[in-house]
Formats: C-alpha cells, structure tokens, sequence
C-alpha cells in the first residue's frame, strides 16, 4: 500500500469512516435572547444565486432522479427548473444549448464529504475534522473547520457536485454538527451554506471511537462503552430538554400573570431564571425535537440495529446509516423503518467491521420497497466521480439479477440524499419550481469515459468543460507554480 | 421496475446449487493435490487485444496448452485443437490478465489489524541508531490462501508486485512480482522470476526517517553505497550489516530501484542519483512526472502512477493533474498504472478507463495494466500479453475491459480456469433476498 494510502487510511479511521432560514438550525430554541447586532441570524447563509439567462437545454437524454427517464428539453427560467419535456419552447433571449447525444442529470448530492475539515494539501495546521477531545462533543460544528480554499471543491464541481454534506470525522460517539453547502466559490463558509438546510448531528458507532479513546485509558474502549456514550449523552439531553420546558412554562405564567396584573397590585415576583445553556445538550436536545438530522457512520448490520433500538429509547430519528457496508444484511429492517443508508460501491477490508463489504451492497439495499440507497464518497477523491461508482454498483446489481436501469440508479446521488439531506423540495430532481442544479454529460454518465460537461448551480453555469475554467481557482491555487501547466 | 427477475434469480439459485457442489469438490481436490491441473482450451471467436505488435485481433481463437499460450489466430484461420474443451467468447473481449499495481496482496488481510499485516518493516529504532535493511525482503510474508486473491482475481487480476512500505528507513526492503493462483506452497513459489526490486522512499513522505530534510536522504544512501561497495570492516556507526552491504551491491549494478517520489525536482534528482550508481530507476507515484517528461524519457526511467491523483494532496504533489499519464506517454516514457490499494485493486481498470476519458489513446491505457508492467518488472518475455509462448493468463469481459459496468466473466492463470467464486460471492448469495434476522 502506498504512503498516500497509508495516509488516507490513518485518517478515514478517524474520519469516518432559495428558502428563508425559517427555522435556522443555528439557533438553538435557547439562544432566542441575544442581542441581534444584524438582522441576520448569527451563522446563517449569506448564499444568494446570482441572476442567471434563461437556458433551455434542449434534446438530451434526461434523467429526471426521481426514476423517470426521457428524451426532451429542460427549461430555466430565473435560476429554476420551468419545465422538462419534448419541444419546449425557448423564451426570448434564452441561451439555448444543444445537448444532442447528450445526457441531462439533477446536480450530483453528495452526502458524506469531509472536504474543506480535512482539506487538501493534508497539512497539520488544516486537519481540522476530529475534535478528539472528548468522545461526546455535540457542542462543535464542522462548519466553523471549513477551509473555503480546498481545491477539492473545484474537482468535486468537474464531476458534477453541485451540493455536498460536510460532516466531522468519526473519531467521537457524537462528533458535532454537519453543514450542508452548495459547491460555490466563496470566501466564507456562510457564502456557500445551503439557505434553509437543516443541520445534521454526526455520531459515529464501532471501531473508531473505541480505538480512539481506548488508547488513552479512557471509555469508550469497548462496543458496550460505546452505547453507554450515547445513551448518557440523550438521557442527559432529555433532562436538559425537560429543564427548558419548565422554564417556558414557568416563563409564560409569569408573563401572564404580569398581562393581568397591570394595576401592579399585586406582589413583584422576580421572572423565572433560565437554566444555563450548555452546548452540547443544546444540539442535543435540537435533535430530541428532530430539527437536527442524525447522520451516523455505522457500518455493521448489527450495530444498526442496535442503534435503532437506542433511537427507539430515546425518541429520536436516524436519519441514515452512513459507510453502512453490511446495511444489505438487514436491508428490509433499514427500509421498514424509514432510514437511509449512504455506502461506497467497493471499499472493503480496511478494518474488521468494513470486513463483510460486498460491491452488491447498494443494489441489495434499494430492492425493497421504501427503500431510500445512497451513494457517498467520504473522499476527495471517490467525490470527483461518484457517477462511475454508481455505474459499478449499478452494474453488480444487474449481473446479481436485479433490474437496475440508470434512471432508477441515478437517485442514489440525488433524490436519494435530497431526502436524506431534507433538502428535496428545493433540489435532487428535475421538476419544475426545483432549483436549476443541473449537470450536462458528455454522454451516459455510467460510465468510466463520461465526463461532466456542463454544471448549473441555480440556473448559472458553474464549470464549463469547454471553455475552464468556469469557476475561478481557489485562493491557495493561484500563483502556484504549473499547477496549469502548457498543453 | 425494482423488482427481482425471478426467474433469473431460481436460474441462479439453481446455479447456486450445482456450483455449491463443485465447490465442494474443488475444495477437497484442492487439499490434497496442489499441483493443478490445466485442461488444454480453446478461445474461441473473442476480440483478442493480444497488447502485442499483432493489435487486435477482432475475430480470434487462442489455444492453450499446457498452461501456456500456444497459437493466436484469426478465426478465419479455423484453429484446430484436438483434444482441447472449447469456450465459445462470442465476440467478448479478451485480454491479458491484468496487472494489480503495488500492493500488499497477500501481505495484508486487514489493514487496521497489524497482526494480519506484514509489509512494512519498523524496528522503531532512534534515527541515531538506526541500521538500515536492504535484505528485508516481504516475499516469505504472502500468503496465498488471502481471502483478498479470490476478491481481485475475480476482477481480472493475475498478478501483482508485492511492495514493503517504508517502516522507519527510506529504504522500505524488496519486493517480488507473484502470480495471483492462489496455489499453497512456499512463497517462492508464486514469485515470478527476475522480477525483483528494491523500494526507496523519497520525499515528504520520508524527511522523517532522514532526520527532517529530504536533502539527508542522498546524504544516508550515498553513505549505505560507499558501505556495501567498501570491502573494509564494518565500524559501528555503519548504515548496513554484513547481509545489507551484499542486496546493495547487488542493485548498484544494474538492479531495479523503485523510487517513491512525487515532485518534479525530487524526480529529477532520482534520475541523477540512478545515472551515478549504475541503477535501474522506476519512478512510483510521479504526480509532478509530466513536468520532467523528457528528462524521464531520455534516462529509459518508466513512471508508476496513480491516474487519478489530480489534487495537491501535499506540497509535493501541487502540479497533479489528471492527463498526467497522457503526456508521460506523448513524451516518450513507459507508463504502468497502480492504485495503491490491496482490497480495491481491482479499480486499477477504473484508473485506465479514466487515463483514457482524459487523453491517453485506448491501446496505451491498457497496455499500462498489462504489458507495460511486465516489462518494467522484467516479466515481458512470459507475461502482460497475448502471445504464442507466453503464459496463459488471460480473462474474457463482459464488455469493453476498461469500463466499469464490464466485469470478468472468466480468468485462467496459467491456463487453470477459476471458478469466479470469493468471500464476496459467499456473502451475496448468502443475503441475497434474505430477511434480516
């Protein structure tokens, strides 16, 4: 194994494995008091989509990502899809692009991506995704580690990511909070946040934590101490969560009390004090009340389970399995209870639990009904062609004897994760009124000779293989030697 | 639309079934008698892409004899073969088996585990005191009963060099090519002969064992050179013992050196250093090699690349870019192509398709899996193509062999057919269609 390998392995055992910011998951239900220096929710998305031409991008082969599959034209109209359909009509001074023998996908989601926490060049002052401190460490955001300059978004766009997940590293029980982002070219993390995206809770089962924090003498170091962590992190929560509802409570009959005693006849009581904010129970809690989506790196068939029963125990939702190579061995129990699993096509054998990897794994996973199969990359590397690895499990799915065909495959990376991500009423589908992501292929893009084409991000062309690039280089990149170099 | 084609699946069950029982044989037969027997076989009517001067053969028979390639004909020529079972190719593509890069197959079980890894030598010894061990070689270490041999051979992998890692010394010990047959015996065995080489690692990735500059490395080899070539006692601050300074002197006439080395300056600098000590470079890694294309290509240096390293993963590597193996090979310089991976060699075809999308002619992109390597390793004579004389092995594709919706139906090594069974294949039929429990 090579010393880049190697590398990559010491840090994936410790890595992992356009609305209104109505409900700004930035905002915990406790931090409704502090003084508003702006009209803007501290932490919320700056992104705002540029104004772009209408386009109609016209006689592709469209795959829609939500399973359907035509020959037609994709309109947009002010950064949105209009319509998808044979012969649409180009308003006025649309650009029209001729996209004959070509292949027209939703932008590419990717739901697990550790770039801009652990970006390239992997140098010590950058490696900023494990806060490995503490096994329970809800109170910290992978946001606040994004290093906007990360190369790895400018090749992740080359390959059609238009949206991206960014979790903290899987070296902790409860790792912090992830932060979905739109592929843009930004300065600050707030400019590529996505508006309206919930935040995610990234926890992590098996190996990772227990080796981690095992070595130093310190628990978790065994699968029992593991599930202990979580379960006194969410009875902890519960009781936090309890505290601030009495304080409401409280709170509001004090309020009341004060509306009707306007005469101020009666004695002055002092309000309520509120309990003290503590900022992992605060996520916690976020999560109690399902405004943060548990996102969990997991990747044996019986540790899920036992997940789910402590998701059971505690009352919240888990929302998917992420990494979960053996999540075929219990995929009926994963479709029956409604949660997602995000896997590779072929990674196996790196550590025990990835001992049982299959490259069926996903097909096996999206054969029940209510299936919700991803693909993920968990890779600088895996992110920039998540198309060609859809394409082998697609591809192993069929040769096992399942009935496969790209347009059923393609929601892997993207109604699937839309889903997954809560973010499928605004992308992940060709559908008019979803925001115009859109990727153009050269050709069908199952296979290892496709290349992205073309990228829109709200209706603007992004990458442009034709004319590159698209989208400037990142800060780090300019003025390094050759890194363009003479054709 | 995601239903199961049933009557697939009972045709598969029922295949399960017959193939169960032939496993079981197999199995037991295998037990007692490792000296497999190959059949004789005719290809029949497959596009032979023979990586050779012939090209491309798009109606071709191949016979096999006694484990080696015996003809190679246009099947307009009606190849007769008394004797031999036919296996009808129907068009499918054929080609050599394919190369699985640098690897710890064999060495490696799983990787988090150390107890079941065994590619890298680290005596943790303070650099102060440290002894180089050039005589380390992995070979005794592979394991041919791996679970990962059946894994990569069913994606049409035959072969691969096993490579040390760098422990605490630049120089990380020898390494062998070795047939992937799976065949218990020694380790010697598997190894294909003239094939080995020594592993240096240079740059970043080893300032540490060269005391924090990349600059000591040339200092300590340059000091392990005028050791082995010294006939005098060894004192007590040599590099090398007595076993160490003989593997030296053996590479410093002519042995092949393979060089870990990503940065353009740093290759440049291996080209010198291997010009001044008789040495037989091969560059591995060489993110930056296009830009020294023509300095590779003058010194006969070939380069081992990852195609799809186009990030600046490290300082080193800055100027990575995707076409790297395309302009390597528009200047002149033999290219092979090697994941780095062990469980997922197999994606070394991915790496060619790829090399292809980004400008690499097709016929190139393959012969960097098959040939190519083979020549590097010294092997070209017996393997990486399909040729008269040169051992069978060789897999038939479902498809176009650099396209990742194709896989193997079939590979021979050394004309023995493998049933296409793994672990992984145990685990799919196993769950397939199960209810979890």
């Amino acid at each position: 194994m090579s010393k880049r390998s190697v590398a990559f392995i010491s840090v994936l055992l410790t890595s992992c494995a356009a609305l209104p910011p109505a409900k700004e998951s930035a905002t915990s239900p406790h931090s409704a008091q502090p003084t508003p220096t702006s009209a803007r929710a501290p932490y919320s998305s700056t992104y705002e989509a540029r104004p772009s031409p209408a386009t109609l991008i016209r006689g592709g082969t469209i795959l829609t990502g939500s399973g359907n599959r035509l020959d037609g034209d994709v309109l947009i109209v002010n950064g949105h899809i209009e319509a998808v359909g044979p012969n649409l009509h180009a308003p006025e001074g649309a650009r029209v692009i001729d996209a004959k023998g070509r292949w027209v996908t939703p932008g590419i989601i990717d739901i697990h991506s550790h770039l801009g926490v652990y970006p390239s060049p992997q140098l010590k002052a950058l490696s900023d995704g494990n806060e490995l401190t503490s096994p329970v460490t809800p109170n910290v955001w992978a946001e606040h580690s994004i290093w906007p300059q990360d190369p790895g978004f400018e090749t992740a766009l080359e390959g059609g990511v238009t949206t991206l997940e960014i979790l903290p590293g899987s070296g902790n029980l409860i790792g912090g909070r992830s932060v979905v982002v739109k592929n843009v070219h930004a300065t600050t993390y707030q400019a590529m946040k996505f508006p309206g995206a919930a935040q995610g809770l990234k926890m992590a089962c098996g190996e990772n934590p227990k080796r981690v924090y095992g070595s130093k003498g310190q628990a978790p170091s065994t699968l029992m101490g593991d599930v202990a962590g979580y379960r006194q992190a969410f009875a902890d929560a519960q009781d936090y969560k309890r505290q601030w509802e009495k304080y409401e409570r409280e709170l509001a009959e004090y309020q009341k009390k004060n509306a009707n005693d306007k005469e101020g006849s009666g004695e002055k009581k002092p309000p309520p004090s509120p309990p003290k904010r503590d900022l992992k129970l605060d996520t916690l809690a976020d999560v109690l009340k399902g405004d943060i989506r548990v996102q969990m790196h997991c990747y044996r068939a019986d540790e899920m389970a036992t997940m789910l029963d402590v998701a059971d125990e505690f009352g919240f939702k888990i929302v998917a399995f992420h990494h979960a190579v053996e999540a075929y061995k219990v995929a009926d129990l994963l479709a029956q209870k409604n949660v997602c699993a995000a896997m590779w096509a072929d990674w196996w054998g790196f550590k025990l639990e990835a001992y049982d990897g299959i490259q069926e794994n996903i097909a096996l996973v999206d054969a029940p009904a209510n299936s919700c199969a991803m693909l993920h990359s968990d890779s600088e590397d895996g992110i920039q062609r998540l198309n060609q690895e859809a394409a082998k499990a697609m591809s192993r799915g069929v040769r096992a004897g399942l009935d496969i065909p790209p347009e059923r495959a393609i929601r892997w990376l993207t109604l699937n994760p839309a889903k997954a991500l809560g973010i499928d009423k605004q992308t992940g589908v060709l559908d008019a009124g979803k925001n115009a992501d859109v990727v153009i292929w050269n050709h069908n893009p199952f296979s290892v000779y496709a290349l992205a084409d073309e990228v829109y991000i709200d209706g603007n062309l992004m990458f442009d293989r034709a004319h590159p690039p698209a989208r400037p280089p990142s800060d780090f990149m300019l003025g390094q030697p050759d890194t363009e170099g003479t054709p | 639309m995601r239903t199961y084609a049933s009557r697939k699946m009972l045709l598969s069950a029922l295949a399960l079934l017959v193939a169960t029982a032939a496993w079981g044989q197999d199995s037991a037969h295998r037990a007692s008698d490792d000296a497999v027997k190959t059949a004789d076989v005719l290809i029949r009517g497959a596009k032979v892409y023979t990586v050779s001067g012939r090209g491309t053969l798009e109606q071709g028979d191949v016979l096999v004899r006694g484990g080696k390639i015996a003809a190679v004909a246009a099947s307009t020529e009606n190849l007769q073969a008394p004797g031999a079972s036919v296996v009808e190719a129907k068009g499918r593509a054929l080609t050599p088996g394919i190369f699985a890069g640098l690897s710890h197959i064999g060495l490696e079980e799983i990787s988090a585990e150390s107890s079941t890894v065994d590619a890298t030598l680290d005596f943790k010894a303070p650099a102060w005191d440290q002894k180089w061990r050039p005589e380390f070689d992995v070979t005794p270490a592979f394991n041919p009963r791996s679970t990962l041999i059946p894994v990569v051979r069913n994606e049409g992998l035959t072969w691969t060099v096993l490579e040390p890692a760098s422990g605490d010394s630049i120089i990380a010990g020898q390494g062998v090519a070795v047939t992937l047959d799976g065949t218990l015996g020694v380790a010697s065995r598997a190894a294909l002969e003239g094939s080995r080489s020594l592993f240096v690692q240079l740059g970043s990735a080893a300032e540490s064992h060269s005391g924090g500059s990349r600059a000591a490395a040339y200092m300590l080899l340059d000091q392990a050179i005028g050791e082995a070539r010294s006939q005098g006692a060894i004192g007590q601050d040599a590099l090398l013992h007595p076993a160490g300074r003989a593997v030296l002197a053996r590479y410093l006439s002519g042995g092949r050196v393979v060089f870990a080395v990503e940065r353009a300056a740093d290759i440049l600098e291996v080209i010198a250093f291997a010009e001044r000590n008789h040495i037989k470079a091969v560059v591995s890694g060489g993110s930056e090699a296009w830009l020294v294309a023509p300095a590779l290509a003058r010194a006969h240096v070939p380069v081992i690349l990852n195609v799809l390293q186009d990030l600046p993963t490290d300082l080193d590597r800055l100027s990575s870019r995707l076409d790297n193996a395309a302009r390597l090979q528009r200047a002149g310089v033999m290219i092979a192509f090697s994941t780095g991976e062990s469980h997922k060699a197999g994606t070394v075809r991915q790496l060619a398709g790829n090399a292809a999308a980004h400008g690499l002619a097709w016929d190139a992109a393959l012969a960097a899996i098959t040939a190519n390597p083979a020549d590097i390793f010294g092997l070209g004579a017996t393997r990486g193509r399909i040729e008269k004389g040169q051992a069978a092995d060789l897999v038939l594709w479902s498809g176009d062999p650099l396209e990742v919706t194709s896989a193997a139906d079939q590979v021979w090594i050394d004309g023995r057919a493998f049933d296409m069974r793994s672990r992984q294949t145990e685990l799919l039929h196993r769950y397939r269609g199960a209810k979890a429990r």
